[in-house]
């Protein structure tokens, strides 16, 4: 019961960690990004590449999982994204389709389509008893690392300056480069930390699910669940819709293993009609 | 509103609107000559006649309502599985069959169609999208009824009417998709040129204004919705019919793509637009699909990708527009002046 919390819990941080950057997209730019994905597949396949075939460690990996998919995200903002930031949704929605399925015929071109997994190191592979709690050590990793990065997310987003233009500019584009804020510069590099979010919870989420071709299409709904269940106004609310969905996909596929995916969808059909603004928003 | 309310003037308005263009008779004359012209062509002709009505389908909310919708293959699929089910267990009359598969995703439409009333694009988009996912996680969990991911089988369908058989070549099921086709469309043109339909122009321009002069916003668009599944519905009783076959495959995500593709080729909002997309997208994909078997929606994805990049308004204007452009000498417009500024 408590390992399948943790797992759940574990499950629930790779989950936020992969999508907090389109909660930043999607409420900074309004920009319905639903090639999101297709990012975390790139730090995912970075990661296979590096640790299985060119024997990198894993922790060195992460960083390059971080860095491939934030360049190729700064690229792709600058040149196609931009472009489109003041389109109708249906624009957004065709165009970020389009990506997922480049994105999608590429890695089965270069990486085939069968599911492949970085190589961990021997000292995160295993399991420990915490109190009589079996927990997997890597599930243990995922969960320091996530709720690292979640804490310097929070202290990026409330404490420097840097933190406070990005409010500004999310609350009130036009009024926040009134004021002389730099949105242009804001956008491209909030965009290219998400993407590298991104990659870095592909590369983590690699041995937990596994990485194939599709994975941008399996989880883009996920993503798109943390983010409208979760607002897009703060880090506290993806986190915690990341940690339900998490949890109750986990408890679900453990208990009750033929209903699979019904319950987060119901979840999320349910939550989206109770409340169209997210659980954990303000209302306008 | 009925008809004797309005405006004498309003009322030959709108008849004048409905009369047929030329150029439509000729859209039709082709499309019922390529029966008799591309005799080795059934089969493709058929999926493409298929698609075009499922186009059609999209169109009605999309293009008229305004509804963008991720998962529109839901009634695609959910009639095919009605229809393919009802021909194996209960009766294997393709029209009884059709009756059943249309009438049975109507309901479904009808009963989702107030899941998309709330909220914004986004909440559309995420609501139609988990629909299908939750059709398509049902249809691959009840595999005892629905043959899980090894589709379903063992469809055999009688002749039609009594009198054709389905053939290995898709004689009979092009000329029964056509004609459907035809008859869908008669539907949907009537509807578009309607007061109705008319108010769902409104709508999708400004909800707000329109609820203001007195258009029933909600109640209208569960309409359309619902007629919109209806069309789908028989799309894909069509399809599971003429193939005899039904799999996961029509409920999936790619699905749902493809017909937007289609749309946007061909262009929203005018019914013929999906059709010609649907002529477009099939060529398309046969071609592509010969050239790289295993990778062809990478390059569905780059004509996405272009086409919206390029803009849709311009494409859909396609040849007149260009020609149109060329005669004033001038740029057709400027570029898009979305540019992030700081």
């Amino acid at each position: 019961m408590i390992t399948v919390l943790f797992d759940g819990i574990a499950y629930g941080m790779l989950l936020f960690v992969l999508a907090c950057g389109l909660s930043v997209t999607l409420g900074l730019m309004n920009f319905v990004n639903l090639a999101h994905g297709a990012f975390a597949m790139a730090g995912g396949y970075a990661a296979v590449v590096l640790s299985a075939h060119a024997g990198v460690p894993f922790l060195l990996a992460l960083p390059v999982a971080f860095l491939v998919p934030a360049v190729i995200g700064a690229v792709l903002e600058r040149t196609l994204y931009s472009q489109l930031y003041g389109r109708s949704h249906l624009d957004q929605v065709l165009f970020s389709i389009g990506l997922v399925f480049m994105a999608v015929s590429t890695a089965e071109y270069f990486m085939h389509s069968s599911k492949q997994f970085p190589v961990l190191p021997e000292y995160l592979k295993g399991r420990i008893e915490i109190f009589g709690i079996g927990m997997g050590v890597y599930r243990l990793f995922i969960i320091a690392l996530c709720g690292i990065l979640t804490l310097l997310l929070q202290g990026i987003l409330v404490g420097t300056r840097f933190g406070s233009r990005l409010r500004a500019a999310v609350d009130d584009r036009r009024v926040a480069s009134g004021l002389g804020i730099n949105v242009g510069v804001i956008f491209l590099s909030t965009f290219a930390v998400g993407s590298g979010l991104a990659g870095l919870g592909g590369a983590l989420a690699g041995e937990v699910v596994g990485l194939d071709p599709t994975f941008p299409l399996r989880y883009m709904i996920y993503f798109l669940i943390v983010v409208t269940v979760g607002g897009t106004t703060s880090i506290t609310g993806p986190l915690i819709a990341s940690l339900l969905l998490g949890i109750a996909d986990v408890g679900g596929k453990y208990y009750v293993p033929a209903l699979g995916g019904f319950i987060i969808y119901t979840f999320m059909i349910v939550v989206l009609l109770v409340r169209p603004q997210g659980l954990f928003t303000r209302g306008r | 509103m009925t008809k004797s309310e309005l405006n004498p003037a309003v009322a030959n308005g709108l008849k004048a609107r409905q009369r047929w263009h030329p150029a439509e008779v000729v859209f039709w004359l082709i499309a019922f000559s390529s029966y008799f012209l591309l005799p080795g062509k059934h089969l493709i002709l058929n999926e493409i006649a298929i698609l075009a009505l499922f186009a059609i389908s999209l169109d009605l909310i999309l293009g008229y309502a305004g509804i963008v919708s991720l998962g529109h293959a839901a009634f695609l699929g959910f009639g095919a599985y009605a229809a393919a089910l009802f021909a194996k267990h209960i009766n294997p009359d393709p029209l009884i069959g059709l009756a059943f598969g249309t009438i049975t995703t109507t309901l479904l439409g009808f009963i989702t169609s107030f899941l998309v009333l709330r909220g914004n694009d986004l909440t559309r988009l995420m609501i139609t999208l988990g629909v299908a996912l939750l059709l398509n996680e049902l249809a691959n969990q009840l595999g005892w009824l629905t043959g899980g991911a090894d589709g379903l089988q063992g469809v055999e369908m009688a002749p039609l009417l009594g009198m054709f058989r389905f053939d290995m070549f898709g004689r009979t099921a092009y000329a029964y998709s056509l004609i459907t086709l035809f008859v869908m469309f008669l539907i949907a043109r009537r509807i578009s040129y309607s007061s109705f339909g008319l108010s769902l122009n409104a709508i999708r321009d400004n909800s707000l204004r329109a609820s203001a002069i007195g258009i029933p916003v909600n109640r209208r668009l569960i309409a359309i919705y619902t007629i919109a599944a209806s069309f789908a519905g028989v799309a894909g009783s069509l399809m599971a019919q003429t193939s005899q076959y039904a799999s996961l495959d029509v409920l999936s995500f790619e699905k749902s793509a493809d017909v937007m593709l289609v749309l946007v080729i061909g262009g929203a909002g005018y019914l013929y637009g999906g059709m010609i997309g649907a002529v477009v997208f099939k060529i398309l994909q046969d071609w592509l699909s010969a050239l790289t078997p295993q990778y062809w929606h990478f390059w569905i994805g780059l004509i996405l990708v272009i086409i919206v990049l390029i803009g849709r308004e311009r494409m859909s204007q396609g040849v007149a527009g260009i020609v149109a452009s060329f005669k004033r000498k001038t740029p057709a417009a400027p570029g898009p002046a979305a540019k992030a500024e700081g």
